[in-house]
């Protein structure tokens, strides 16, 4: 065969190295190992560095990304992550779990004539870089005596606490469970974003000055309106969309049965995988059905695999093409063996003697006209009803807003799906110097775009307490 | 952080301790939970308050040694810490004046009905409590019921103390010689829970009961605590922990009580292997 010319516009990114198939499906270390320096030089320098890009302005965070890829491809990869921290203090978090292909890569002009530029891995690889380095200890502004308190350290939480810390601001940040992260840490399991990274990204918020306090739960430990009488000046929500969905199908309470967050929670935060060296149990038995397609659908399938079930099936309603999880992750979970069985939905369930599930039945499904969220709407096909043989079901529906905060301080404007409703500008509640962002305000979403929201409420609080 | 300033045994199996928690003593009231974890390795155990007492700082829970997370709780020392407590969480009890209120107390779910009994005893409501355990030797709590009710009235499985039978015959007793009820508590295991609800049922009177399912999170994420209440979703957590007696499905509870026997032995015989060499 004829070899071409060598073109100078490398058309394929560089792939991303991967813990080995065999070996990954039987641990929960990270999937994803990440670029070396020369793989990280060689895709940055598959950067055009146009005069006008356009992938910053799919950042939510404002990344000036051109700026830090091409510090990559000259090699300065200490001034790449200062400049990357200019605008987000947790990328090692970000260069994992961004959707990047719909974001920054997906505004890549490379796109056009192949894959775009990987801007998450290299996003990731500064990151992680300076972490083996050791971050050094950022640069604050001079302190302004006001205190903020922050609820939730998700994604939403830490980057508002950040950010006012760099201000100058004395940040609290109220945690409820034993451990920060939020989702990053209950929820996103080990291979896809290890423990010890969100704890690292964690620890140069606290050298920025913020204090983090475990097991607070807001709404019962104090109100709201304790906080602002008690010292703080303003304060940001941010406490995510926990509170799980069910199906309402018959027999849904039986033994067996797990909303994705109880499974997730269970294996990631209570660490069950390595029962009974740790004392909370998982169940998961051979044959495993989660029932959804998102991400966190995606994490449960890959969890059981992990924990021992020998068949694991995604069940769907709609087709592959409507699937909400990220193109990577579906790759992987089928690269795992993870069985797709689209245009099916469960019915209801059948359980043993001692209460456990046995059975569920499925009905098939077929595609009609869009519905409201533009996607085709599924219907059921008479009489196609057929019986799956099942250990254990995830059900991986969605989550909706954690309901304590709004039940527990008056005046807080909420919609009827329980997210608080908030100036989309500046992201303040109908409290005075309360502000909220993330899944609590726009409901299930991404880490980054709780980001965002963070990033703008941090802005407005700022100039909240200045102008004060 | 949250340093043990009792532990004192109540009867076989059967735990007092009390936690340096000043937080949460401030914020507690009648019919709320903490989640605590003993280590690193440890499960969240949720166990409702028994007493807190605002001028030593401290939260006193009562628990029976029954699997691994429990037999290590109780364990502990005085002045040792534990790794994780929060709380205070659920709703609180609805206090008010009812008129008559009956307090009934299973087992270690006397421990829980403390705080509740004062609380309606403030309120100047006749305060009524229903007492057992399965013997005398089992019993805890009387005296200090005792110091708070209008009246006490006990019953043990084997007769050892008080009534011969249930809780729920004594109350059928007391319903039949005429007392008029107007609110009925119980807490204790789902089953007398269960017995409880079916006796008043047929009085229409109006019964409270404290639910205690498996529980992870404890504030609302996980879902492992739901319960069927009027035939809907409740999570016991955030919308409980105490419902109408009447509405819940406790053969359902009782079912998924029991998911993890196996696993709960499973811990134990590692633990005590561990333990042991």
């Amino acid at each position: 065969m004829e070899k071409k010319p060598k073109s100078k516009i490398c058309k394929e990114s560089v792939p991303m190295p991967k813990q080995k198939l065999e070996e990954r499906i039987h641990n929960f270390n990270e999937v994803a190992l990440g670029y070396t320096e020369e793989q990280a030089v060689a895709e940055a320098k598959r950067c055009l560095q146009c005069p006008e890009p356009k992938c910053a302005e799919g950042c939510p965070v404002d990344i000036d990304i051109q700026a830090f890829i091409k510090l990559i491809a000259e090699r300065k990869f200490d001034e790449a992550i200062a400049k990357v921290k200019e605008k987000n203090s947790l990328p090692a978090i970000c260069g994992r779990v961004c959707p990047q292909e719909e974001q920054c890569q997906n505004a890549c002009v490379m796109g056009k004539v192949g894959d775009p530029v990987n801007i998450g891995r290299l996003e990731r690889f500064v990151a992680d870089y300076e972490m083996k380095k050791g971050a050094e200890t950022p640069r604050k502004q001079a302190p302004t005596g006001k205190r903020v308190a922050v609820i939730g350290s998700g994604p939403a939480g830490l980057i508002t606490a950040a950010d006012l810390a760099k201000l100058g601001h004395e940040v609290v940040v109220f945690e409820a469970l034993h451990k920060l992260g939020g989702v990053l840490t209950y929820g996103i399991p080990a291979f896809r974003m290890p423990k010890e990274i969100v704890q690292a990204e964690a620890d140069y918020v606290r050298k920025l000055g913020v204090e983090i306090k475990l097991n607070a739960l807001i709404g019962r430990l104090h109100t709201i309106p304790e906080l602002l009488k008690n010292g703080f000046t303003a304060v940001f929500i941010g406490t995510g969309a926990g509170l799980p969905t069910f199906l309402g199908l018959p027999n849904e309470s039986l033994g067996g049965i797990y909303s994705a967050n109880e499974f997730l929670i269970r294996v990631n935060l209570m660490k069950s995988y390595a029962f009974p060296d740790y004392d909370t149990p998982i169940r998961v038995g051979e044959k495993v059905a989660v029932i959804g397609a998102g991400n966190v659908a995606m994490d449960s399938a890959r969890c059981a695999l992990r924990l021992g079930a020998k068949e694991v099936y995604i069940v769907y309603r709609r087709s592959r093409n409507e699937m909400p999880a990220r193109a990577e992750e579906i790759e992987n979970a089928e690269e795992e063996g993870i069985i797709l069985k689209l245009l099916t939905n469960p019915t209801k369930f059948f359980g043993d003697e001692q209460g456990w599930v046995k059975q569920m039945e499925c009905i098939k499904m077929r595609l009609g006209e869009p519905d409201q969220s533009g996607r085709r709407r599924p219907i059921p096909i008479e009489s196609s009803e057929f019986i799956m043989n099942v250990d254990t079901v995830v059900i991986a529906i969605g989550r909706t807003p954690n309901p304590i905060i709004q039940r527990t301080t008056e005046g807080l404007q909420t919609t009827k799906r329980g997210t608080i409703i908030v100036d989309e500008e500046t992201g303040q509640t109908s409290l005075e110097g309360v502000y909220a962002g993330g899944d609590i305000v726009t409901g299930e979403a991404t880490v980054i775009s709780a980001m965002g929201a963070g990033k703008r409420a941090a802005r407005s609080i700022h100039d909240y307490l200045m102008n004060e | 952080m949250y340093r043990i300033v009792a532990m004192q045994t109540l009867a076989p199996q059967t735990k007092l301790i009390e936690i340096y928690a000043p937080e949460i003593v401030a914020k507690a009231h009648a019919g709320q939970f903490v989640i605590l974890r003993v280590d690193e390795e440890g499960e969240r155990i949720p166990l409702t308050l028994a007493d807190w007492k605002p001028e030593a700082n401290t939260i006193t829970l009562i628990f029976q040694e029954v699997g691994v997370s429990t037999i290590k709780l109780g364990s502990l020392n005085v002045n040792e810490e534990l790794c994780d407590v929060v709380g205070p969480l659920g709703n609180p009890t609805d206090v008010r004046n009812y008129g008559t209120v009956v307090i009934v107390g299973g087992g270690v779910g006397i421990a829980p009905c403390l705080p509740i009994t004062k609380a309606f005893k403030k309120t100047g409501s006749r305060v009524i409590s229903i007492i057992g355990a399965r013997n005398e030797k089992l019993l805890i709590l009387e005296r200090e019921m005792r110091c708070i009710c209008d009246e006490v009235h006990i019953s043990t499985d084997d007769g050892s103390k008080g009534h011969k039978g249930f809780v729920s015959d004594v109350l059928n007793i007391l319903i039949k010689k005429g007392y008029s009820i107007d609110i009925v508590y119980a807490i204790g295991p789902s089953v007398m829970m269960r017995a409880i609800a079916e006796t008043t049922r047929p009085h229409k009177i109006k019964t409270v009961v404290s639910l205690n399912p498996i529980m992870v999170d404890g504030m609302g994420m996980c879902g492992a605590c739901r319960v069927s209440v009027g035939g809907k979703v409740k999570f016991a957590c955030v919308d409980g922990p105490e419902f109408d007696a009447h509405q819940v499905d406790f053969d359902q509870l009782i079912k998924r009580q029991r998911a993890f026997l196996a696993e709960e032995r499973t811990a134990l015989e590692h633990w005590e292997k561990c333990r042991g060499n």
